[in-house]
């Protein structure tokens, strides 16, 4: 399950997390807010913006994770953008993940070109740094970025950002089986545009399983208007992901 | 020493690359393979040649600004006169560029990003001339202050979406443009205005452009005999039509490259001057200089003119910075206003507000030099999209 960290607000995100856990998810991703998230569709820009404005800061996310990490063993990975994070300087960056009880990142816009000092630091530092394929990605680029990455390998379901419709659920099974045949290394993850208790049965069926997102944000948008409690919700909505 | 940036994994120095969501690689790797193959082709170079002739009239014009001079009392002032191209700017000569580049490889659908209109104009000029789907995203901050470039594009056939997240301006349009093409991406080709963006963005929009420097080197020769000047001047935003001045002079030492930046309402307030108070950081592809806090969260840009008003700088700009081929320096919202109106008043042309951030400079630069001295201002633009901005202020200013 991913939520922005910050989102609904900074005091929330830690119980949230919790409450996923508690309610069935098999591991937590934890977005850092950045002011141009250029992979994401609207319900994660929503998020984002919504965070910076409430004052969340890199330290705040690295302080949530490390809180979820006293009372959980749960697999526990940062997703964010470039800039934030050289800005905080790669080395710190990564020795403040293991610290924090991080297991791994993902850097949408640090693709296998751009990567070699994250991967130095990562290692480093015992960081599992997670790189993504889509359906685009040719073969042999497949099998190399699978090499690279740690962790596990994010197959992107669909060529668009985060929130995406889905194509031709065929398609996108067809896509996910084969790269599953070439990822030889490490798990295949997939994500974007996954929303139902059925969409996670059929992609889970080709891959290592499925990760939730921008459905989630929708649903704490959607309770919060109905003015309904969110805890409850992001509960019940994680439960039915994960056993129907 | 021989000028040779970028290199082939697209870094100028340390500044560059590739910072895109994997989606975007295949087809960065494409579009870098079909410049490649055109650049080397005499039919696509013949076909460029031709468009740049006979639709957006060049060569533009080598103008003597015999008053300018004369009112510094110092180097000769030489105006290349890009806004004498077909929609008043030099931003056509890369969207003829790169439409024939789309054409080349198939492509049917264009998207574009546009900050004060001129780069969305010139785009959709090219898409109805050959008659291609155009979508142009634009700040809904950008779409009031530049309502006639609105129209206009909207003439041209093209779709005006507006980009509504963030600060409303070049920077939200710039995400969404590359939101639409991750998920576009098998039919779409991305129109990129200027030298910004991943590789190899940064280095085909400087070589389209790079025509202003090579005529104006030629015209010189046939004005005054020399194949160069000691100055060049002009205005830097992204930075196109100042890399596009400068590049073939590059390694030539003896000719002095000014950058103007917009300081907006003053270095100490809200401003635009990315290389002058920014520090290095990634935004929208590249490695860059780049407006942002502590948290490397971009902050938001201001000037007047919606053209410079950008957080980020082109990759290679950050390059001449550091390695002091270039200087850069900066004019604020009233200087450029100022010397607008002198500009208009002593050479009976009106620049745009992005290009009056270079003629803002020009006193200082111009003064201190020889009569036999020569300074180019790149006058990269017509100042005609830019008058209800200009009549506002004037009227507050002058109340």
């Amino acid at each position: 399950m991913f939520l922005t960290c910050g989102f609904p607000s900074p005091d929330d995100t830690l119980a949230l997390m919790q409450t996923m856990e508690e309610a069935g998810a098999d591991f937590i991703e934890l977005g850092m807010p950045f002011s141009d998230p250029l992979a994401e569709g609207g319900p994660i820009q929503r998020s984002s913006a919504r965070a910076l404005a409430r004052g969340m800061t890199m330290q705040r996310t690295l302080r949530t994770a490390a809180a979820f990490r006293e009372s959980s063993t749960l697999p526990l990975v940062l997703m964010g953008y470039a800039n934030p994070v050289m800005r905080y300087g790669l080395g710190n960056f990564f020795e403040a993940c293991h610290s924090s009880g991080v297991d791994g990142l993902i850097l949408p816009d640090v693709p296998v070109e751009e990567a070699k000092p994250f991967i130095e630091q990562a290692t480093k530092h015992d960081i599992n740094l997670i790189f993504l394929v889509s359906p685009l990605t040719p073969t042999d680029r497949l099998r190399q970025i699978d090499r690279l990455s740690s962790g596990f390998v994010y197959a992107v379901s669909v060529a668009g950002v985060t929130g995406a419709e889905l194509p031709d659920p065929d398609d996108v099974v067809r896509y996910v089986a084969s790269a599953r045949k070439e990822v030889q290394s490490n798990p295949l993850l997939v994500g974007f545009g996954i929303r139902t208790r059925e969409d996670v049965v059929r992609y889970a069926s080709v891959s290592d399983g499925c990760i939730v997102g921008s459905e989630l944000v929708r649903e704490i948008e959607r309770t919060e208007q109905a003015k309904g409690n969110v805890s409850e919700r992001v509960r019940s909505f994680v439960h039915s992901l994960k056993y129907g | 020493m021989t000028y040779n940036a970028p290199d082939s994994t697209g870094h100028f120095g340390p500044y560059g690359g590739q910072f895109v969501p994997e989606t975007l690689i295949p087809a960065l790797n494409e579009l870098k393979a079909a410049y490649r193959d055109a650049a080397r082709d005499d039919s696509f170079q013949d076909d460029l040649s031709v468009m740049l002739r006979d639709y957006v009239g060049r060569p533009t014009a080598l103008t003597f600004a015999s008053r300018l001079t004369e009112a510094f009392g110092g180097a000769r002032i030489y105006l290349k006169r890009e806004d004498l191209c077909h929609t008043g700017a030099h931003k056509i000569n890369n969207t003829v560029g790169q439409i024939l580049l789309a054409r080349r490889m198939g492509k049917r659908r264009i998207i574009a990003e546009t900050g004060a209109g001129q780069h969305g104009v010139a785009t959709a000029t090219v898409c109805a001339r050959f008659g291609m789907t155009c979508v142009v995203y634009m700040g809904a901050e950008d779409m009031k202050r530049q309502q006639l470039n609105v129209l206009r594009m909207r003439l041209l056939g093209a779709e005006v979406r507006p980009a509504t997240s963030g600060s409303r301006t070049l920077k939200d349009a710039t995400n969404e443009a590359i939101r639409d093409w991750v998920t576009n991406v098998r039919n779409t080709f991305y129109i990129i205005g200027s030298v910004v963006g991943p590789h190899p963005y940064p280095m085909m929009v400087r070589d389209f452009h790079a025509i202003i420097g090579r005529e104006t080197s030629r015209q010189l020769q046939e004005q005054v005999g020399r194949d160069a000047p000691d100055v060049l001047l002009a205005c830097v935003g992204g930075g196109s039509n100042a890399i596009g001045l400068y590049y073939p002079f590059l390694d030539r030492s003896d000719v002095r490259c000014i950058g103007v930046e917009a300081s907006g309402e003053g270095l100490d307030g809200r401003h635009a001057a990315t290389l002058t108070l920014g520090e290095p950081g990634v935004l929208h592809g590249a490695l860059s200089y780049l407006l942002q806090d502590s948290e490397g969260q971009v902050q938001l840009a201001h000037s007047i003119s919606a053209g410079l008003d950008y957080p980020g700088v082109g990759p290679e700009h950050a390059w001449l910075k550091d390695s002091g081929r270039v200087e850069y320096m900066s004019a604020t919202d009233s200087e450029a206003v100022r010397a607008l109106e002198q500009v208009s008043e002593l050479e009976g042309i009106i620049p745009a507000l992005e290009t009056a951030h270079a003629f803002a400079r020009l006193p200082d630069i111009a003064a201190g030099m020889s009569p036999s001295d020569i300074v180019v201002v790149n006058c990269s633009g017509r100042g005609d999209k830019d008058m209800g901005t200009i009549s506002q202020y004037i009227q507050e200013r002058d109340q």
